[in-house]
């Protein structure tokens, strides 16, 4: 290993050595090395990714922000704006599950803020193993122990997200956090909303600099996993989320106060990023003294100090007539400030250590000249899903037993465990919190709320990449649209084993592809995202899990729809239709014991007509309850709306379709809803100008859940069912 | 003619969190909130103090413990010896225990585990400023939310506590049941807030500055923040 060149140690090929060596038109110094290693990782680069991204649809009346930023930006009406991202942190996870997801959130948060935004929400997508394996518990356990630990300490409320299980995300969970924040629109802190002169410092402020999260982007985040991972443990960051509380608040009230030029926040590829990204955004080069970093300690060596990940650090321009202000309110916060380097003309970054000059090369080559692949895709041997498919497999089995078994599966039983370990209320504004459709948050001062869904689905995406991806974009705009509210945007997070092996590269294309398809259709562009390639081990990879997070807009807040059946006497409504899909379905897995055939297949058209109704009814206020219908199918969309409700129902399924079929078909395009009977005329009109088939099935009411000519049982045990199921698992039976 | 808002100050410490959601709850339910900051020692002229939630100062040595001894902690103290109303509430409550302004202490859940959830509570007394709108006995819907909230006292402590009467509020059922179900952190005796031997200083678990907007949920704060306001008033008039 240590007779490897210092380049290949860096995560750099050889070939990409050779183009560094091409634009300095000379051998590069090993602290260069270090920064070239870093900016053009692949997690820093997108270099595998980078072709497919620009054919996503990015442009929209609402979009004040596109891709390219630290995060994008969407207007929300009466001048403000909504800011929001998404972003990995699962290889740090699946070695130091704590402080790997912990500092996942930090990462994010401080994203938004480098934006000028307040942080107003997190939610929080993750994919375990299942919870029969011990390490997959501890992973569990560990990574919603650092969310929380993390999130509840600064102050922004942790509102949703979701929680998968599935065998191939054993060796390496998946875990993606999203942040939203809140603007004034015209006050942004954009690479162009403000102007940096020649002369103005960067001035690094926060915690101070340490060897933790070293080789982060290179060695963790942009190479598989293996089993000299746990040697890795160093690159994983220690997070401080009281430090993270006083850089929001203090970087607030910076920009508050206009004493700033620029703002970046420190992530992958710590100081080497900040400098070279606010060098190249201000168009110009820096000197940057590294002898000036405040070390936690001594005896740094310069490319340490260059590609520390230590978290809890903003880089800020700063005009030098305003250095005195900026250092007061950093001190009121109690956050040392240093000024460690200055913009020049021209684009040079000259770094020096000890006196010493280190490394000096363009600042532009680190950011926009790092290299681009196409790299060879290929389908995987085809597999005849049809033949494959669960829908059609004769089924003998008792219906109300299959009800139980899916609404215990895992992926379906109420996460409530999870949820009650996160703050959701801090800042009073969550209208709805996590384990609904999408959680809701009102906007200060308006009538206005956001709703806020994220949907990852891998159990689809590997079986047909695209139509998983297109699934995914469905269900968070459904989730949003269950509420009343209109989507507006998207960010994402892209899970992906390694890029350099074909058959993944083809997952991500077909994935991309189904991204793109979905957006259109819906109007809902891509404002931004993220990409995690390597989560793979020796024998496998994840599922292609493209994780979709969706913003949508609602009006008046008091027109929001709840998920739950909110009383009795109210008729309830499938709208959509159902067909034979079992393919992937949870009833597939829990009852034969397979994840194959083919997804449900998916109309774009039909889909948005849903969103549609959905929104006007919500706008006409005749809408009771409304609750997405996908995992588990109609059965549990319905006896979810019971349980969150507190109301039973008795329902006729007036179908053709085997039982079993009608019960748990996941097809898509569907919704649950109660309707109060003097509102069902002008409910039943809307649907049908929609062109949404709308089958009234019973209506709610009294302490039982009735399927008619099927069986019947009580809320209360579907109830004790749906919440203890994963704390079973978790062997905290309560 | 009409008495001023009673103004109400709320302080902030490096890490709280819920100061913002105190000073507005103090507005929605008729009082002026009041931004205190934690390095200057001066209360300025409010009616009454809260301590908010939060990890002051990242409760990293013990939650509380150094808060305890911020600058404006003499002016609280000050305050509260005068007969001032102070009430701590989750993080302010551990910060009020440190100080010695309250009985007792406040450790790791019994799970080990964050809460955040709805909790029922039953005042048990209505001589406080937090209670005096509330008959002794009556049930109010609040969420609690923390790691560190289990409330411990020595064997004699408790003892005096419970004598002289100074539980202000109890984790319950929705029905009045006292039991551990009813527990969301294995609080001695279900404890989940107390109040100082002369009745002015109280601290609570629960958030009450989270239950007062229809809207977000359950608003047995309401009843809580109108006793703070109507015992200043009584308070200014008396």
């Amino acid at each position: 290993m240590s007779d490897e060149p210092l380049h290949r140690r860096l995560g750099l090929a050889d070939d990409e050595h050779g183009r560094i060596c091409e634009t300095l038109g000379r051998d590069p110094r090993p602290a260069e090395l270090a920064m070239y290693g870093a900016m053009w990782s692949e997690h820093c680069s997108y270099k595998s990714s980078k072709i497919h991204l620009r054919t996503l649809p990015t442009e929209g009346s609402a979009v004040l922000v596109g891709p390219g930023e630290d995060a994008g930006a969407v207007d929300v009406g009466d001048g403000m704006a909504a800011v929001f991202k998404m972003e990995s942190h699962s290889h740090p996870s699946a070695i130091e599950p704590y402080q790997g997801a912990a500092t996942g959130v930090g990462g994010i948060v401080r994203d938004i803020v480098s934006m000028g935004a307040r942080p107003v929400a997190l939610l929080d997508p993750l994919v375990f193993g299942p919870l029969t394996e011990a390490r997959n518990r501890w992973l569990l356990e560990g990574v919603v122990a650092g969310i929380g630990g993390y999130g509840n300490c600064i102050g922004v409320p942790t509102v949703g997200g979701e929680i998968r299980f599935a065998e191939p995300h054993s060796a390496n969970p998946t875990v993606d956090v999203m942040c939203v924040g809140l603007a004034e629109a015209d006050a942004l802190v954009t690479a162009t909303s403000l102007t940096p002169h020649v002369g103005s410092f960067m001035v690094l402020y926060g915690a101070t600099t340490g060897r933790d999260g070293i080789g982060g982007v290179s060695v963790l985040a942009s190479a598989t996993l293996d089993d000299s991972s746990e040697e890795s443990r160093p690159s994983v960051q220690i997070g401080d989320p009281f430090a993270e509380k006083l850089l929001i608040e203090a970087s607030l009230e910076l920009i508050e106060r206009g004493l700033l030029e620029g703002l970046q926040d420190l992530g992958g590829a710590g100081i080497t990023c900040a400098v070279s990204e606010s060098a190249t955004r201000a168009g110009m080069g820096a000197v940057l003294d590294l002898d000036a970093v405040p070390l936690r300690e001594p005896g740094m060596q310069a490319f340490e100090i260059l590609t520390s990940e230590s978290q809890e650090r903003m880089l800020a321009l700063v005009h030098p007539s305003n250095l005195d202000d900026v250092r007061s309110v950093c001190e009121r916060w109690g956050l040392q400030i240093a000024v460690i380097a200055e913009l020049v003309e021209g684009g040079t970054l000259t770094v020096t250590h000890d006196g010493d000059l280190v490394a000096e090369v363009p600042a532009v080559s680190l950011v926009d000249e790092g290299p681009v692949y196409d790299r060879p895709q290929e389908a995987p041997a085809s597999v005849d899903i049809v033949a494959d498919d669960p829908t059609f497999l004769p089924y003998e089995g008792d219906t109300l037993q299959s009800l139980q078994a899916v609404l215990a599966a895992p992926n379906v039983a109420s996460k409530r465990w999870v949820w009650q370990q996160y703050d959701s209320l801090v800042q009073g504004q969550t209208l709805a919190g996590a384990g609904g459709d999408a959680a809701v948050v009102r906007l200060p001062g308006t009538m206005r709320a956001l709703a806020l869904s994220t949907d990852g689905k891998g159990r689809y995406g590997a079986l047909d990449p695209y139509l998983g991806a297109m699934h995914a974009v469905a269900e968070s705009a459904r989730n949003v649209a269950v509420t009343g509210a209109r989507p507006l945007a998207i960010t994402n997070c892209l899970n992906f084993g390694n890029p350099e092996r074909p058959v993944v590269m083809w997952q991500f294309a077909e994935s991309i592809r189904g991204i793109r398809d979905a957006c259109l259709a819906f109007d809902t562009p891509v404002t931004g995202g993220n990409v995690s390639f390597y989560n793979e081990s020796a024998d496998s990879a994840i599922w292609p899990t493209p994780v979709i997070g969706m913003l949508g807009l609602l009006e008046d807040h008091r027109l929001r729809v709840p998920s739950g059946f909110p009383r009795a006497g109210l008729a309830v409504y499938v709208l959509g239709e159902t067909f034979p899909e079992l393919g992937g379905s949870e009833f597939a897995e829990v009852a034969f014991g397979v994840v194959a055939g083919r997804p449900p297949a998916l109309d774009l058209a039909k889909e948005r007509a849903l969103h549609s109704l959905l929104v006007d009814a919500a706008r006409a206020d005749v809408l009771a309850s409304a609750h997405d219908c996908a995992d588990g199918g109609l059965a549990i969309a319905l006896v979810e709306s019971a349980i969150e409700g507190g109301h039973g129902f008795a329902a006729t399924i007036a179908t053709d379709l085997p039982p079993h079929v009608a019960l748990f078909s996941e097809s898509a395009s569907r919704a649950v809803a109660s309707v109060a009977p003097e509102h069902e005329q002008v409910f039943s009109e809307l649907a049908d100008s929609h062109g949404v088939p709308a089958q009234r099935l019973g209506e709610t009411g009294g302490p039982r859940v009735v399927f008619d000519g099927l069986f019947e049982t009580t809320l209360a045990e579907l109830r004790e069912i749906y919440e203890t199921a994963i704390p079973r698992l978790l062997g905290q039976v309560v | 003619m009409m008495a001023a808002a009673p103004r109400i100050g709320v302080i902030t410490f490096p890490g709280s969190l819920d100061d913002r959601d105190a000073i507005r709850a103090v507005g929605t339910m008729g009082g002026e909130g009041v931004a205190l900051w934690h390095a200057e020692p001066d209360l300025r002229g409010v009616d009454a103090v809260i301590l908010p939630g939060g990890f002051s100062y990242g409760d990293y040595l013990r939650c509380g413990a150094i808060a305890g001894h911020a600058p404006i902690l003499d002016a609280v103290r000050a305050f509260a010896e005068r007969g001032g109303p102070v009430l701590g509430i989750c993080n302010g409550f551990q910060i009020l225990c440190e100080a010695g302004l309250l009985p007792g202490a406040l450790i790791r859940n019994a799970s080990l585990r964050f809460i955040c959830r709805d909790v029922f509570v039953r005042a048990e007394t209505s001589q406080t400023p937090v209670t005096c709108e509330l008959v002794a006995g009556e049930i109010v819907e609040i969420p609690v939310k923390h790691g560190e909230g289990q409330f411990v006292a020595t064997p004699e402590q408790l003892r005096a506590i419970e004598e002289h009467g100074l539980v202000v509020f109890r984790y319950v059922g929705a029905g009045g049941e006292v039991n551990d179900a009813a527990n969301p952190n294995g609080s001695l005796d279900n404890i989940a807030g107390v109040r100082n031997e002369a009745g002015n200083v109280v601290g609570l678990m629960p958030h009450p500055e989270h239950a007062v907007d229809p809207d977000l949920g359950p608003t047995g704060g309401q009843s809580l923040f109108a006793s703070l306001l109507a015992s200043v008033l009584a308070g200014a008039s008396g």
